[in-house]
C-alpha cells in the first residue's frame, strides 16, 4: 500500500510522466510552442487522468483480466470525448489551436499506463490522487517546456492568454524585447526535442547532486 | 597506387590531425581570398569572428567535460569547422547570428555527440542549417559582387554592420538575391532560363563573381587531392552526379532547366565536393561507399535546388547523406580475401 505522500512525490518528481517515464511525448512535443497551449493541453490531460483513474478503480472488481484493456480504452475515450466537447463549448479558440491533440489524449500512453499500472490495483482514493499528481507533473513539464520555447522562439511569455482566461488576460502577455528577431528553431519540432532534453538534463543533475555530496561526506571520515 | 604493398623499411609520413587541418586551411585560402575580393571585407570578418567564437566554445565545453583543452584547441579542427561555417554565411551578418550558429556547430554538432571523431553530422553544416531555418530573413540577405555593383562595403562599414550601430537600410541597393535564388524565383514565374541569364548578375557560366570563386575552390581542392589529404572518390562522384542530373534535364528542356556548367559553378557545389563532403569523420569510410555517398549528395543537391524549397541544397544534401553513412558503410565492407 503506497502512502499518499509517496504517490505525490512519484507523480511530481520521482516517476514524472514526461521526464522519467517519457510517456505522452507526442502531445508534449507537438503543442508546447507557447505556455498557454502547454497549460491548456496539460489541464485537459490532468482531468482525463483523474477521471479515468477514478472510474477504472471503481470498476476494478468487475472487469475480467482478459478484457481489461479494451474496457480501459473505452473509459478513457469516453472521458476524452466529454473533455473535447466541453472545451469546444467553453474555450472554443483554445480548442481550435490545440486541434487534433485533444482527441489524441486517448492515445497518450501515460493515461492507459496509470489505469493499468496503478488504478486497476488500488482503491479509489489513492487512484484519484495518483491521477491528479501524475497529471500535475505532466502539466508542469508542459508549461515549462512551453515557456522555454516561447521565450526563446518568440521572445514573449503568456501570449494568447485570452484564449484560456478570457479577454482580461491579454495584459498577461510579456514582451521581453521589441526587436527580438525570433528563433524559429525553438518553435519548430527540433526545438521541442532540445527543450525536453534540456529539462531532463536539469532534472537528472538535480537528482544526482545531493548524492555526490553524500558520497563526499561518507568518504571523508575514512580519509581522516 | 596507394594499395601497392612494398616491403620494409618504411619511412614515417608524419601525418597528424594538425597537419591535415592546416592543409585544409591552406587549400581554403585561394577561394577565400577570391571571395573577399569580390564581396568585400565582410567575408574576412565573418571568418575571424567565427574562428574566435569556435575556439571559445571549444575551450569552454572541453573544460566542462574535464578534457585537456590545449591539445584540442591547437589541432585546428575547430578552426576548420568555423571557417567552413563562416563561408556559408551571407557576407554581412550581425554578430549574434555567428554566435548562435557557432554555438550549434560546436556544442550540438560536435560535443554533444562526444567531440571530434564521434559526430555523425558535419558540424559546420549543422550550425548553418540551424541558422537557415531559424533566421530566413538574415540568412538570405546577400550582396552583389563588386564586379556588378562596382563597390563593396568598406572595412569600417562592414564592421559597423556586423557589430550593430549601423543603419542596415542604407545598403539596400547593394543587396540582392543570389543567382541561384533568382533562377528559382524566375522559373517559378514562368520566365525562361535564357531570359533570366540576361540579368547583370550572371556571368559567362554561373553567377558573376561566383564562377571565379568556384574556380579557386576547385584549385584548392585539386591541391588537396594532389597532397593526398582527401581521396578522389567523393568529389568525383559528387560532381559527376550533379553533372549527369543537370545535363539530363538540360537536354530535355533548356528553357526551365539551367545548364550543367551553371549548376557546377554556382552556389556551394565545388566547395561542397572538395571541402565539406570529404570531412573524414562524417563521410563514408570504404572506397565504394565513398562513391555512393558522393553520388547521393550530388543527386540530392540537384533535386533540392530544382524542386525543393531552398535555392541551394548542399548543406541539406550533406546532412541527409551523413544520416545514410552507417548503412552505406555496412553494405560496402570490402570482402575479405578468399571469402565467397
Amino acid at each position: 500500500m503506497t502512502t499518499s505522500r509517496e504517490i505525490t512525490r512519484d507523480g511530481l518528481w520521482g516517476n514524472n510522466v514526461a521526464l522519467v517515464q517519457l510517456l505522452g511525448l507526442c502531445p508534449l512535443l507537438a503543442v508546447t510552442s507557447t505556455v498557454v497551449n502547454g497549460i491548456g493541453l496539460g489541464i485537459a490531460t490532468l482531468i482525463t487522468l483523474v477521471l479515468s483513474n477514478t472510474i477504472v478503480s471503481l470498476i476494478r472488481g468487475f472487469v475480467r483480466k482478459e478484457v481489461r484493456l479494451p474496457v480501459f480504452v473505452l473509459i478513457i475515450a469516453s472521458v476524452v470525448t466529454i473533455i473535447e466537447l466541453s472545451m469546444q463549448a467553453l474555450f472554443y479558440d483554445l480548442y481550435l489551436v490545440l486541434g487534433i491533440f485533444i482527441p489524441l489524449i486517448v492515445t497518450n500512453c501515460a493515461i492507459i499506463g496509470r489505469a493499468e499500472g496503478f488504478a486497476s490495483r488500488n482503491p479509489v482514493g489513492p487512484a484519484a490522487l495518483d491521477g491528479l499528481m501524475m497529471g500535475l507533473g505532466f502539466l508542469v513539464v508542459l508549461a515549462l517546456l512551453g515557456a522555454l520555447r516561447e521565450v526563446i522562439g518568440f521572445g514573449t511569455l503568456f501570449a494568447n492568454a485570452e484564449l484560456m482566461f478570457g479577454d482580461g488576460a491579454q495584459t498577461l502577455q510579456i514582451q521581453f524585447n521589441e526587436d527580438y528577431p525570433g528563433f524559429l528553431l525553438a518553435i519548430l519540432p527540433p526545438g521541442a526535442f532540445f527543450g525536453l532534453a534540456a529539462l531532463i538534463v536539469v532534472k537528472n543533475w538535480l537528482d544526482l547532486r545531493p548524492r555526490e555530496k553524500q558520497e563526499i561526506i561518507e568518504a571523508a571520515p575514512e580519509t581522516v | 597506387m596507394a594499395n601497392v604493398i612494398v616491403s620494409s623499411p618504411y619511412v614515417a609520413q608524419g601525418s597528424t590531425l594538425k597537419r591535415l587541418m592546416i592543409q585544409v586551411i591552406v587549400a581554403l585560402l585561394p577561394g577565400t581570398i577570391a571571395y573577399a575580393w569580390y564581396f568585400g571585407p565582410g567575408v574576412i570578418i565573418n571568418i575571424c569572428l567565427a574562428v574566435l567564437l569556435a575556439l571559445a566554445f571549444e575551450a569552454g565545453i572541453l573544460k566542462l567535460r574535464a578534457k585537456p583543452v590545449m591539445p584540442h584547441l591547437t589541432d585546428f579542427s575547430a578552426v576548420v569547422a568555423a571557417w567552413l561555417f563562416a563561408l556559408c554565411l551571407p557576407m554581412h551578418t550581425p554578430w549574434w547570428l555567428v554566435l548562435v550558429g557557432i554555438g550549434f556547430t560546436m556544442v550540438a554538432g560536435k560535443h554533444l555527440y562526444g567531440g571530434l571523431g564521434f559526430n555523425p553530422f558535419n558540424p559546420a553544416m549543422v550550425g548553418y542549417v540551424v541558422l537557415l531555418i531559424s533566421f530566413p530573413r538574415e540568412m538570405t540577405t546577400w550582396y552583389l559582387p563588386s564586379s556588378v555593383s562596382g563597390e563593396t562595403l568598406s572595412l569600417k562599414e562592414a564592421l559597423a554592420y556586423t557589430f550593430g550601430g549601423a543603419d542596415i537600410q542604407q545598403w539596400d541597393a547593394l543587396s540582392s538575391a543570389t543567382p541561384l535564388d533568382q533562377v528559382k524565383t524566375a522559373v517559378a514565374q514562368g520566365i525562361t532560363v535564357g531570359e533570366i541569364r540576361l540579368s547583370p548578375v550572371f556571368g559567362e557560366y554561373g553567377g558573376k563573381g561566383w564562377e571565379w570563386i568556384a574556380f579557386w575552390w576547385f584549385i584548392g581542392g585539386l591541391w588537396l587531392l594532389a597532397s593526398r589529404t582527401i581521396r578522389w572518390h567523393i568529389p568525383v562522384a559528387l560532381l559527376s552526379a550533379v553533372l549527369v542530373m543537370s545535363l539530363l534535364f538540360y537536354l530535355v528542356n533548356p528553357e526551365t532547366y539551367n545548364s550543367p556548367l551553371f549548376h557546377l559553378l554556382s552556389g556551394a557545389v565545388i566547395i561542397g565536393a572538395f571541402f565539406i563532403a570529404t570531412d573524414p569523420v562524417t563521410a563514408a569510410t570504404t572506397d565504394s561507399g565513398r562513391i555512393y555517398y558522393g553520388l547521393l549528395i550530388g543527386c540530392l543537391i540537384y533535386i533540392i535546388r530544382v524542386w525543393g524549397g531552398y535555392p541551394d541544397g548542399v548543406a541539406f544534401a550533406v546532412l541527409l547523406a551523413n544520416m545514410c553513412v552507417p548503412l552505406i558503410d555496412y553494405y560496402t565492407q570490402p570482402r575479405v580475401y578468399g571469402e565467397k
